[in-house]
């Protein structure tokens, strides 16, 4: 078997390897076990992707060419690590307190949730990052050709692109599968990480160990190595000092605006206090990383054939020296680097792209109704998957027409400026509150169009996209404008003539900019947020309540954050607000809460759009704009006591109208009751003595006419027993004078025997269930329980209006509480009843025969009484009952007691 | 610190506290003042490089070492939220009192 194939099943089974422990870091995470999922030392290691097949190849080759220079890329990321309680702390809790999901999504949040700065900076960054995912691709197929090179059984040329073909599609297939589980991107992806961490740890110790074989195997220690050194071509310090300090600066801004960077920095950053450790782990790391890339640099100079790459003395160097189980490594370091990067610049990119353009786009198509098109998570979903599928085929689109010529860093760089653009809308968005969307949007569009003019497009080479004309003597001839020497500047290195003349403008125009033109309320309130994060983490107001319909926005929640999810949020929130029930008034506070749970699965931007339309657009109120108008502390404290009076007595005094409401309801449904139990009495009392009259006085009578008579007064007499014993079990329930007899039962047959009780096994009504769900143990009063069940099902069976009735049973389990929900299929039940349906006598629809309106109310006694509870379950297809009752043995009984 | 809000001296242990969130801002101006200097040595002939080599590793160990130092001093669930604005009031002496007890606690 040759070498080329030891690589490729090698890849394979590092890759099948890596596929388990994502894996199985994604099961212990689901299991709530596997704290060490979350310690800083594989937060650090996640942040090392910073590190990719550029750093493992390139900064040999780098260093082959230019000496130092290559430390730069290194020293500019520790700078900030070290600096930490400067801007990473900020950025950190920034994007913990307003759930942010990218970078793109951190900027327009900070610029008034801006979709067009979105919009912008997404489409940047993915313009930026296909380069450098093609690097990536490049970089694994030379390192596929340098093996085949040495491989005697291999003949003929391998085809470059279809082994980046081949390895674009299997990292499309492992990011989708670990990367888009779960749509809420502030979930954070434990497997993903985990893999990295490891992926951290194979580079890293593959690195040392060609170092360590370079220095004492191949130079003979360290003495030699030195000497080596001194003998190369690169053994003087003559790095410029622009290129020196440029490349530090320009590597440190990228380090901060990198989407990637800011993915497992920000976004899966799980403990703040990481940061911490990070801040001197991360250095080390990178220490590490390039500490012997000089040695290998000479080294692989001294050693290798004139005209030898020296991107690949990594690889070289053991290959030609006949360590083969060492080249493998090095080849599978280089690999991890690779594979690291793409995956999580794929998820960070199509995170950007499906909330701030698929997203919005979707929204927009479907006729900007948020409420009544179909699920919103299986596009949001769908969308990521495209997006990484586009990116990745646009990086392998890249690699195909570049031709994968250029040196890898000469790439790299480029990428680097283009990101740097974000820098100062970021930094100006977290530590200025003057800076504002005019001024990011400005100050990008310029910092991006001179980026694109004086390095993108020059960098395809010349006459390539840009005539020669152009690049030698400016456009129209006019010399100040050559895009290589922008205003005289000639004789400087385009890299940092670039980023100079690129984000020097950027911020001049950011800053006059902002400085002249005035912000919207809401970038200012999110402009006042951002700046001032650790004084107030609070999230900031913005919504004037009143005008949304609570069950409107439940529906919408429900379909973005799951069932469960919302429902949850949603009857927090009333209990919060003195409540009961899963629809709370929606208040200001409530709105923004519920927006910043939304912007965790679909970015700032779309959230506030969604709930706008349902809200009706209203955005700021007036307390808002004068918490942002009065900038003094002692108002600000003033104000917030008021505020905290004030919402008091508005809770007291929506606990009171709600419970006047049903005072006043209640009232009414006795009136009517009385008169419907006296006429309810009063029937079968009549035809009892009318029949029994007759029978007393009918003297000549044939017997099959007694005996009707008879039974027609029996009859009766059942009809008012049954009343009697309706009210009297009420009564001894609502008095507690009741005996649990407890037993174990399971709730499937239970439902069985209730279905076959309320009449549903008859046909008529469909129904629906899942057996598996079904299968849970209960120590509880199983008759009782059946009684509710068999309520609950004959209610749906008599008032269900739909054509084709159907009832569905849905059984879930949340936080040590069995939740059995009864949804059919009908119109439901008014929002004006739904507060009263369970009070005595209270009948949804006088026009339809039916009880006396106790069942419901004996219902609600029965379930207190068990420990549980049932309520009315808004925002479902139709009528919904939601019984929930305590799982665990014995607590049935503790509530009994 | 406006000196009209909040105390104007603190406890010993909430002023090394403050010392070392100094420190924790100062430590990249140092490191980017060692990683310059070798710019001022003479290039071409005069300087190797691997004297410049020794001497960034030598650097760059000496700052990694120092923001291990710093990190620890301000780790601690007792580490207060920091002040960022200027306006914000120190952390007055007497609510550190169960803070120091609180440390004292677990050294002990």
């Amino acid at each position: 078997m040759g070498a080329l194939n030891v690589i490729v099943l090698v890849s394979l089974i590092y890759v099948a390897l890596l596929f388990c422990v994502a894996f199985a870091a994604d099961r212990a995470a689901a299991r709530g076990r596997g704290t060490w999922l979350r310690s800083p030392i594989v937060y650090t290691l996640s942040l090392s992707i910073y590190c990719t097949a550029w750093t493992f190849y390139g900064a040999v080759g780098f260093a082959a060419r230019s000496g130092l220079e290559y430390l730069t890329i290194y020293l500019g990321p520790t700078l900030v690590m070290v600096g930490w309680w400067w801007t990473l702390r900020k950025m950190v809790r920034v994007g913990r307190s307003q759930r942010i999901t990218s970078i793109a999504d951190l900027i327009s949040s900070r610029f008034g949730k801006s979709n067009a700065l979105a919009v912008c900076v997404t489409v940047l960054a993915v313009i930026a990052s296909t380069p450098y995912i093609a690097l990536q691709l490049q970089s694994v197929t030379i390192s596929f050709a340098a093996f085949a090179a040495v491989d005697p059984t291999h003949t003929g040329e391998i085809s470059e692109t279809g082994v980046a073909l081949w390895v674009a599609i299997g990292l499309m297939v492992f990011t989708i599968l670990f990367g888009t589980r779960n749509l809420d991107a502030n979930e954070r992806h434990h497997g993903l990480v985990m893999a990295i961490a490891v992926e951290a740890v194979v580079k890293l110790f593959a690195l040392l160990a060609v170092g360590v074989f370079v220095v004492w195997g191949l130079a003979g220690g360290v003495e030699q190595t030195l000497a080596r050194i001194d003998a190369s071509a690169i053994a003087r310090w003559e790095v410029p000092g622009s290129r020196w300090v440029g490349l530090t600066l320009l590597s440190a801004a990228a380090f901060m605006c990198l989407p990637r960077m800011f993915q497992v920095m920000v976004v899966e950053n799980e403990d703040e206090a990481h940061l911490r450790t990070a801040s001197w782990a991360f250095p080390t790391y990178v220490m590490l990383m390039s500490l012997f890339v000089v040695p290998i640099a000479a080294v692989g100079l001294d050693l290798s054939p004139m005209g030898a790459n020296p991107d690949l003395f990594v690889l070289t160097l053991p290959l030609a020296n006949g360590q083969d189980g060492l080249a493998v490594l090095s080849f599978l370091g280089g690999f991890s680097s690779a594979t690291s990067m793409v995956i999580v610049a794929a998820i960070a990119l199509s995170t950007m792209v499906s909330n701030h353009v698929v997203m919005p786009v979707w929204l927009h198509m479907t006729g900007g109704s948020a409420v009544i098109s179909g699920d919103v998570r299986a596009v949001a979903i769908r969308a990521r998957r495209l997006s990484i599928m586009v990116i990745l085929f646009l990086g392998y689109l890249y690699f195909r027409v570049s031709g994968g010529g250029a040196a890898l860093a000469a790439i790299g760089l480029i990428s680097f400026v283009g990101v740097a653009q974000f820098l100062p809308a970021l930094l100006g968005g977290l530590f200025w509150r003057g800076a504002n969307r005019r001024g990011a949007l400005a100050g990008l569009a310029v910092g991006f169009a001179i980026w694109m003019y004086s390095l993108f497009l020059p960098s395809f080479g010349a006459s390539a996209v840009m005539p020669q004309g152009l690049l030698e003597n400016g456009p129209m001839g006019l010399g100040w404008l050559r895009p290589q020497a922008l205003f005289g500047a000639a004789g400087m290195d385009p890299v940092v003539h670039a980023f100079m003349w690129s984000l020097s403008l950027n911020i001049v125009v950011f800053v006059f900019v902002s400085l002249i033109s005035f912000p919207q309320p809401v970038e200012r309130l999110q402009g006042a947020q951002f700046v001032n994060v650790f004084d107030h983490s609070a999230p900031s107001g913005g919504w004037t309540g009143g005008l949304a319909q609570s069950e409107d926005l439940m529906i919408m929640a429900q379909r973005i954050m799951g069932a469960q999810e919302a429902q949850a949020l949603f009857g927090e929130a009333a209990r919060a607000q003195g409540m009961s029930g899963y629809l709370p008034e929606p208040t200001p506070d409530f709105l923004s809460r519920l927006e910043r749970s939304l912007a965790g699965s679909v970015g700032a931007a779309t959230a506030h759009a969604m709930i706008s339309q349902i809200v009706g657009g209203a955005s700021v109120s007036v307390q808002d704009l004068m918490a942002v108008a009065d900038e003094t502390a002692q108002i600000m404290e003033y104000s917030s006591q008021l505020e905290m009076k004030t919402e008091e007595q508005a809770r007291t005094a929506r606990q009171l109208r709600q419970v006047n409401e049903k005072l006043t309801q209640i009232s009414v449904q006795k009136d009517a009751f009385l008169s419907q139990i006296s006429h309810e009495l009063r029937t079968p009392m009549t035809s009892i003595r009318a029949f029994s009259e007759i029978l007393r006085d009918g003297g000549e009578m044939p017997p099959e006419g007694q005996r009707r008579y008879a039974s027609i007064i029996h009859d009766e007499a059942i009809r008012l027993t049954r009343l009697l014993d309706d009210l009297l079990d009420l009564s001894v329930l609502e008095n507690a004078q009741i005996v649990l007899s407890l037993q174990d039962g399971q709730l499937g047959p239970l439902l069985d025997r209730a279905a076959v009780a309320a009449g549903l096994t008859e046909g008529g009504m469909e129904m629906r269930r899942d057996p598996e769900a079904e299968r849970v143990w209960l120590h509880t009063d199983t008759d009782r329980l059946a009684q509710v069940f068999i309520n609950l099902m004959s209610n749906a069976r008599k008032y269900c209006d739909a054509d084709a009735p159907r009832l569905d049973i849905r059984v879930a389990e949340s936080d040590g509480q069995l939740h059995v929900d009864f949804i059919d299929n009908g119109s439901g039940i008014p929002a004006s009843q739904q507060g009263t349906v369970f009070e005595k006598f209270s009948r949804v629809s006088e026009t339809k025969a039916g009880g006396a309106g106790l069942g419901l109310a004996i219902c609600r006694e029965i379930m207190a009484r068990l420990g549980g509870g049932i309520d009315y379950l808004p925002g479902q297809a139709g009528g919904a009952f939601r019984v929930y009752l305590p799982v665990g043995r014995g607590a049935a009984a503790e509530a009994a007691q | 610190m406006s000196p009209e809000r909040g105390p104007v001296f603190l406890a010993r242990r909430a002023y090394f506290q403050r010392r070392m969130m100094d420190a924790a801002r100062l430590l990249p101006v140092l490191g980017a003042g060692m990683f310059v200097l070798p710019l001022l040595w003479k290039s071409g002939e005069g300087t190797r490089t691997v004297v410049v080599m020794f001497y960034i590793f030598l650097c760059w160990s000496a700052l990694i070492g120092l923001g291990w130092i710093v990190s620890r001093r301000l780790s601690g669930p007792e580490a207060p939220g920091p002040p960022d604005r200027s306006r914000a009031p120190d952390v007055p002496v007497a609510a550190d009192g169960p803070q120091e007890r609180v440390r004292v606690s677990r050294e002990g």
